[in-house]
């Protein structure tokens, strides 16, 4: 357990000092909510329905954003040797560096969407509940991105492979997310979206350690 | 080198296979195009537009059967380690690619004389477009490891991760649908089928089957050549004389 | 303890680097590695940590009473110093040192001792980016010293040192061997007196 603290502190300390950091994946999202009405129009009815899905797709790539820096220096440094040699199963390794990436990115980004949502035109109910999908699913990101970013360090050079692999794995958070939201500005009960959302999310937290650890013996043989 | 016996044996195997396969495939396909284009009726709403439902649904089908057969053949692989399951998985990906993408065009192509646009976000094919790209997601990541025995494993787990996603994909999928119900109006799988147009549809979908089949051990036979030239290169192994 | 191994084999790529290496290390002996570059130093190295998977052969490690270690055990008694020296430019020297001291599981007092038996103490508090290619060398060697464990394997470990830290990381050798320790350790140049030494080459 102490080793575990110790490597997910260690990834922040090293998000938040490696250069742009954790502001970084935050800045990102923030632009593509700023270059969304420039792109549609100002006019706030359009806005206001596209917003669910724009907050969620701007999720979707600002977590992809980090994911070459969660396991690709290890492998190249000799710290993943380091890691298989350490009594913390592999499978909490990669939990821990799900953590990192969450705390670095999904989290930050939970905290900002309120604050960004006006610029979008949501309606105030649905902030909290644009908040809520955020905090429920980005972790089920992390997950499934630190898997391929394990199954990436096979591979030189591995960015835009890693988008490849990951978006279409993520499309279910990104429909019951935005479903949620829009559910909410509509009025209607976000809670059916939120439990698939969360399910969703849960599986991945399952299945991403196991195949990222999967993936990281590979370099066994 | 040991692991090589078994493979060779396939290779000779499948090399006798190939002509008697590659006939039933054209045989198969002949005839199913003949059933479909001129044996079974007009569809009485749809008109001739509909036949092209012969070549689209079996596609369909072959798309998704083929995912399956290359994330059983990746479970064997990664159980069993048998050194012809990555080949067969590896093999299978472009074929069903294919599929994928033939199931993607001709449902465009049904689509425009139907429902007036050439693409309607209906929730089989959003399905079969999100499909498209694990298939091409799959491809590129061999395509990326440069050493074959690692790039095997790696997709290996990509297949895997990607069956056990692909439920949880199609269920958000038919979820998204049903909330926007309004956008599809037409249903993919057309009017109900009658016993003249199973006919066509079974004997195309065995065609392509075949088809599949054929080219799998086709691929197959050139990707354990291909290894064993490797080997050869590498020094492992004596040129055959 | 003994390292004992029969017949090792280990493919690298798709290319056998070495097979049928036979060797075996006691308590309190070092045997170290010679070869051109390519022979499979580095890859012995690592199936010996159990970081590599070997195509045939079998390797032993037993503990004082003769049991075999698991995979676990063998992992909790060796020491790997690679030439990969799993320093980041975003941590500094201290921080780094008290990571590796978790991973191995050692208490964080362990970090000042391998501090002041590597003479770190003015690197301490400087980032990992700022480390010249013998401090870095030096920092990684300090990972011995974190925790006691039996096996050492070390990999081209005088590279970028300077005289006198050679004569240090000697000392502590000497010093390990002397308390009953082991070193398997890769290197091009004579290291710890070649008291024994393999040499690998290409096969065939």
């Amino acid at each position: 357990m102490k080793t575990f603290r110790a490597l997910v502190w260690r990834d922040i300390l090293i998000g938040m000092r490696a250069s742009g950091g954790a502001a970084l994946a935050a800045a990102f999202f923030a632009l593509i909510i700023v270059l969304a009405p420039l792109g549609l129009g100002p006019d706030a009815g359009t806005l206001r329905a596209a917003g669910p899905g724009l907050f969620w797709i701007a999720a979707l790539l600002a977590t992809l954003l980090g994911l070459e820096r969660v396991l690709q220096p290890d492998a190249e440094d000799g710290t993943l040797d380091l890691l298989r040699l350490s009594p913390l199963p592999l499978e909490l390794v990669a939990l821990a560096k799900i953590a990192a990436h969450w705390l670095t990115s999904g989290f930050i980004i939970s905290l900002l969407a309120p604050l960004l949502a006006p610029l979008l035109s949501l309606d105030t109910p649905a902030i909290p509940i644009l908040a809520a999908s955020l905090l429920l699913g980005t972790p089920g990101l992390s997950a499934i991105g630190t898997a391929a970013a394990a199954l990436g360090t096979s591979v030189q050079r591995g960015g835009m492979v890693l988008a490849i692999l990951v978006l279409p794995l993520n499309i279910p958070f990104l429909i019951f997310g935005a479903s949620a939201v829009s559910a909410a500005q509509a009025n209607e009960d976000p809670t059916q979206a939120l439990i698939f959302l969360t399910a969703a999310s849960l599986i991945a937290l399952v299945v991403g350690p196991i195949a990222a650890a999967a993936a990281l013996r590979l370099n066994e043989d | 080198m040991q692991q090589f016996a078994n493979p060779q044996r396939f290779v000779r195997i499948a090399k006798m296979l190939t002509p008697w396969l590659l006939g039933a495939t054209a045989l198969l396909l002949v005839t199913g195009l003949y059933l479909a284009l001129f044996v079974a009726p007009p569809d009485y709403q749809q008109g001739d537009a509909a036949r092209i439902m012969y070549v689209h649904v079996p596609a369909a089908w072959m798309s998704l059967f083929i995912y399956a057969c290359m994330a059983v053949s990746s479970a064997v692989a990664f159980i069993w380690k048998h050194p012809l399951a990555d080949v067969a998985a590896k093999a299978s990906a472009p074929i069903g690619c294919v599929f994928t993408a033939l199931a993607l065009i001709t449902g465009s192509l049904w689509g425009q004389p139907m429902w007036g646009t050439w693409w309607v976000w209906d929730a089989r094919l959003t399905s079969v477009l999100i499909l498209f790209f694990l298939y091409l997601g799959y491809i590129v990541l061999w395509s990326v490891i440069d050493e074959p025995t690692r790039a095997a494993r790696a997709a290996r787990i990509l297949a895997l991760v990607g069956a056990i996603n692909i439920p949880i994909i199609k269920f958000s999928v038919d979820w998204w649908n049903t909330l926007h119900q309004g956008s599809s109006v037409f249903r993919m799988d057309g009017p109900t089928i009658t016993s003249s147009m199973l006919a066509p549809l079974l004997v195309m979908a065995a065609g392509y089957n075949v088809f599949y089949v054929t080219f799998l051990l086709i691929r197959m036979r050139t990707e354990v050549s291909q290894r064993r030239l490797r080997t050869i290169r590498l020094g492992l192994e004596p040129v055959p004389a | 303890m003994r390292l004992i191994a029969e017949g090792l084999a280990a493919v690298r790529g798709e290319r056998v680097v070495f097979q049928n290496i036979n060797f075996d290390v006691a308590s309190g002996q070092a045997l170290v590695l010679h070869g051109p570059n390519g022979s499979g130093k580095t890859t012995l190295l690592r199936v010996i940590a159990g970081l590599l998977g070997m195509l045939a052969g079998r390797m032993r490690v037993i503990d004082k009473d003769g049991a075999v270690l698991t995979d676990e055990a063998r992992d909790q008694s060796l020491h790997f110093v690679g030439h990969q020296d799993a320093i980041r430019p975003q941590l500094r020297v201290m921080e780094t040192l008290q990571f590796h001291a978790n991973l191995l599981g050692a208490p964080t007092k362990n970090v000042d001792a391998a501090i002041a038996t590597w003479g770190l103490e003015p690197l301490a508090e400087l980032s990992g980016g700022l480390l010249s290619a013998g401090q870095r060398r030096r920092v990684s060697l300090a990972r011995l010293s974190l925790q006691r464990r039996p096996l050492w394997l070390l990999d081209e470990p005088l590279v970028a040192l300077d005289t006198p830290t050679r004569a240090r990381l000697n000392d502590i050798c000497s010093k390990h061997l002397a308390q009953g320790g082991l070193i398997v350790a890769a290197s091009h140049e004579p290291f710890l007196g070649d008291r024994r030494t393999m040499t690998l080459g290409y096969q065939e």
